[in-house]
């Protein structure tokens, strides 16, 4: 039994051969987990199953927008910007981004495919690894006017995600920026980057907001992206114990044990025990959106995610001189080296 | 002591000749014997452990490099070159290679005049010398791992060196010295600089103190200036330890990684990437071990062409006397 994340990832070890089909062992519980365990099935059969969940949002810091005379987290996209615009001349850093990592420059990409491909169409490009639908052009033309408004800290290109106080989730536990979009991991890296001493990150300073709706755009407004941690069984495991095993995991007292370690747990049944409440409003959020797309760069095989990462990368350092088109390129083109 | 000289004149083809003709072929085989023991013995470890580690993870790194492989499962999706020809066609491995040339070029440019400088000014008598050699040579110890964590705090915005520019009144010329793409190659390149200036100056004084010094003083009676005489004597008879020198440094400038990977990933938009980050990023990183093969193979293979066409054509008159005439 071993650490898993399901997706794309999962599917290029699974050609190995190694990896157990679960099915016949889960099938009888699996669907209590919901649809976030689909991400974890190739062509319906079940290679893993998560004990998680993780979703993407922006975390942000209720005493820096209070201080900027934002009284509501923004809904829309040009809401957020307009937010962008106050804490600017608050002298507030709006949102503060780990490019170094690259994996941070994708969420936003991510999400803005999110706002303008239908469920569908996310559905099909996942599955036939291709990104040359007309959204995905589109995700790209909203990230390059959304860089337009230079929301994020100076010199964010060598900013990492979560090393040090200098990393954009330290940029936010200790007050220099006022959001980031991350997953729901944020908090505890927060504490772990700044002593509890100066910033309780579990008081109320703390909060979380969806990525906001895009206006005109077709595709889900409330979808969120977010992915799973869990296990699968290798092929030489003795069945039916460590699909047993699984089960275990995600019955509601062992993930009542796990949601204690602050993650979302992947039975909702075990939801009543999240404390934080940023957390909490997370979990309305997931109950409240039909759809949860895993995120791209994992739902890929690995080579075509770490062109995705690759080409935003390159798009947040040139937003001027690189076409939005070229991520789309670069996908599709990793997806022929498969 | 003749028969010594005897023996030794037998085994020598010229001297052969002159010799009793039954007296080498009745010692031959047995020196032969000995001398095949002697190869097998001193050489035979050191061979097999050249093979085993380097030959044999060549070959197959270029085998690997034949397949469309994700390090999972057997070698199945056999592609030929393929893989090969989409690294040389990758425009971010080009300019991967070009950056390792430019960072190759600029050390040849500056580091090479600060380290000769540096190395004949500390090759005076004075005061303090030694301090002076240890202190320059003082970053070369250091990992690159710690040099690369060192800088990276030193050179973040508002940081050390931005305070410090702002203080002397240089702060119009603070730039965002890692994130910006068109400057991080060559912070990149001032490191470097920093770190391996030490090892040129201690190469070079090292050369400097085999350069007798008769032949400055004798430069001296004949009435040659200070100038003349280090451009005349001394840049001449140091010309060996320079030439090794360039050969290190280019070396080096084609397997840049440490620093790299730990100060900007290879970013901002692969901006510092260089061949071996490349390699990792693109290969590894990806699953993509036959592509990641591929490109270090390339790597050895650029690597390798360029050393020898360097020891080739100008080492070769250093090595030359050393290596293939029989010394003594």
């Amino acid at each position: 039994m071993f650490f898993q994340r399901g997706g794309g990832f999962m599917a290029t070890q699974v050609k190995s051969g190694e990896i157990k089909n679960l099915t016949p062992y889960v099938s009888s519980w699996i669907g209590e987990l919901g649809s976030q365990a689909q991400a974890w099935q190739i062509n319906g059969a079940q290679y893993g199953v998560p004990y998680d969940l993780h979703t993407v949002g922006f975390w942000y810091r209720k005493d820096l927008f209070a201080k900027a005379g934002i009284s509501t987290p923004p809904t829309t996209m040009p809401e957020l910007e307009a937010d962008v615009t106050k804490l600017k001349a608050a002298h507030i850093v709006p949102i503060a981004v780990g490019s170094k990592d690259q994996w941070p420059d994708a969420f936003y990409y991510d999400y803005f495919a999110v706002r303008e491909c239908s469920v569908a169409t996310l559905q099909a490009a996942v599955k036939g690894v291709s990104a040359n639908y007309p959204c995905f052009a589109k995700a790209g033309d909203d990230l390059k006017s959304f860089m337009a408004t230079s929301p994020f800290q100076p010199a964010f290109l060598n900013t990492p995600a979560q090393t040090g106080a200098g990393s954009s989730a330290g940029m936010v536990a200790d007050g220099k920026a006022a959001m980031e979009l991350q997953g729901d991991w944020d908090p505890s890296v927060f504490q772990a980057l700044v002593p509890k001493s100066t910033w309780q990150t579990d008081t109320t300073d703390l909060g979380w907001f969806g990525f906001p709706a895009v206006p005109g755009a077709p595709g889900n407004a409330t979808a969120l992206l977010g992915g799973s941690d869990g296990n699968s069984c290798s092929t030489k495991a003795p069945e039916p114990a460590c699909a047993d095993f699984l089960q275990y995991l995600d019955s509601p007292a062992a993930q009542q044990l796990i949601v204690g370690a602050s993650l979302l747990p992947a039975n909702s049944a075990a939801s009543s025990a999240v404390s934080l409440q940023a957390d909490q409003d997370i979990l309305r959020a997931s109950k409240a959106s039909s759809f949860t797309q895993e995120y791209l760069d994992l739902a890929w095989p690995t080579n075509v995610g770490t062109a995705l990462d690759s080409a935003v990368a390159t798009f947040f350092a040139k937003p001027t001189s690189t076409p939005p088109q070229s991520i789309v390129t670069a996908i599709d083109q990793a997806a022929t080296q498969q | 002591m003749t028969e010594l000289k005897g023996a030794t004149a037998a085994a020598g083809a010229p001297a052969a000749a002159a010799a009793p003709r039954t007296s080498p072929a009745a010692h031959r085989p047995r020196r032969s014997r000995r001398h095949v023991l002697e190869l097998v013995v001193l050489l035979g470890p050191a061979l097999l452990l050249f093979a085993a580690f380097v030959l044999l993870p060549i070959c197959i790194a270029a085998y690997y490099g034949m397949f469309n492989w994700t390090g999972y499962g057997p070698l199945s999706d056999f592609t030929g070159l393929h893989n090969y020809k989409l690294v040389l066609e990758d425009p971010v491995f080009r300019s991967s290679l070009f950056h390792n040339l430019i960072i190759a070029v600029l050390s040849l440019v500056i580091q090479l005049p600060i380290s000769i400088a540096i190395a004949l000014l500390l090759n005076r008598r004075m005061r303090g010398g030694s301090f002076l050699r240890m202190a320059v040579f003082a970053p070369y110890v250091v990992s690159q791992a710690t040099t690369a964590v060192l800088w990276l705090l030193l050179l973040q915005p508002g940081g050390f060196v931005d305070e410090l520019m702002e203080s002397v009144g240089l702060g119009g010329l603070v730039q965002e010295w890692l994130a910006d793409p068109t400057i991080v190659l060559y912070t990149m390149f001032g490191v470097l600089t920093w770190q391996f200036i030490g090892f040129g100056v201690i190469l070079l004084l090292a050369g400097l103190q085999g350069i007798p010094a008769e032949l400055r003083e004798a430069a001296a009676i004949d009435g040659a200036s200070a100038w003349q005489t280090t451009r005349r004597i001394t840049l001449p008879l140091l010309g060996p330890t320079v030439r090794i020198w360039i050969f290190l440094s280019m070396i080096g400038s084609l397997q840049v990684f440490d620093l790299v990977w730990i100060m900007t990933l290879g970013g901002p938009a692969n901006a510092s990437s260089t061949m071996v980050t490349y390699m990792i990023f693109f290969g590894f990183h990806s699953l993509e071990f036959g592509y990641g093969s591929a490109a270090a193979v390339l790597l050895f293979v650029i690597s390798f062409v360029l050393a020898f066409l360097y020891q080739r054509f100008v080492l070769r008159r250093d090595t030359d006397g050393a290596l293939t005439r029989a010394v003594g």
